[in-house]
């Protein structure tokens, strides 16, 4: 059986190469790209977590479903908005929309 | 070694470099290339984790759905930008604030004592899965689907042409 850390720290991984992703990029895709990738790393954790600590309850599984669910929700909006912004702006560079800042 | 950690290495180290793919490609349609191949190992990992169910939803939404619409996306607002402009000038504060938290999740994994109550893990058929999200979990199922519905409404209504500027 593979060890719980093991899936541990490779969600780990995932999370901080995703949070890279959001902190560095400037085209707005790809912070969503980003934010896919940190979703799936939380999804990791909670599938293992179920499976080693309660795997007769597989609360863990339903939880990913969900987060799932939330997370296809939230992409189909989000390139709603981008779409918006570069029709708006002809730009989806983070940086330079700023109209809501002061 | 066992077969299986084998495997898990393998699978891991795949998703690993899709990721590091996804962040640090200079093109956008390869990055949206290797987050499909990381998001198909993470199915493989949901195998691994007996969640056979996930996997199959996994490919099937991520792979599916997600990625064909963030390609249509990128289609869509394809600028004539200097490949450059796709990373931000503030870049190694970045890489020093993930590294910092990798350390910090790695460390506090490594150091906490897990009590692993399974010894053999056991798989969760579909029908029990079904019944308990049909009724344990009805409501929240429900405002799932609430809220999938809203999503569609919205995303219409902000993409469409024309409208209030």
């Amino acid at each position: 059986m593979i060890p719980l850390e093991y899936f541990l720290i490779l969600s780990a991984a995932l999370f901080c190469i995703g949070l890279y992703g959001v902190l560095a990029r400037r085209n707005a895709v790809l912070i969503l790209m980003s934010i896919e990738l940190m979703l799936n790393a939380v999804n990791i954790n909670l599938v293992a977590f179920s499976s080693r600590l309660a795997p007769s309850e597989f609360l863990g599984q339903i939880f990913a479903i969900f987060v799932i669910t939330v997370a296809a929700a939230e992409v189909g909006l989000a390139l709603a908005i981008v779409i918006r912004l570069y029709r708006n702006r002809t730009s989806v560079n983070v940086d330079e929309i700023d109209i809501m800042k002061w | 070694m066992n077969i299986t950690i084998a495997i898990f290495f393998v699978i891991g180290i795949i998703a690993l470099v899709g990721a590091l793919g996804v962040v640090a490609s200079r093109n956008v349609v390869y990055s949206a290339l290797f987050l499909l191949l990381s998001l198909i190992m993470v199915a493989g990992l949901y195998i691994l984790l007996y969640a056979d169910f996930l996997a199959i939803v996994q490919i099937l939404i991520y792979g599916g759905a997600i990625v064909i619409v963030i390609f249509f996306a990128l289609m869509l607002t394809r600028t004539r930008e200097m490949p450059l402009r796709l990373d931000n000038p503030k870049k190694p504060w970045a890489i020093v604030a993930s590294l910092a938290a990798f350390a910090l999740l790695a460390t506090t994994t490594a150091l906490t004592h897990w009590k692993i109550l399974v010894t053999t893990p056991e798989r969760v058929s579909y029908q029990v899965l079904g019944r308990t999200l049909f009724t344990q979990w009805a409501v929240p199922f429900e405002i799932a689907s609430i809220l999938l519905l809203v999503a569609l409404v919205g995303a219409i209504v902000i993409a469409r042409p024309g409208g209030r500027e």
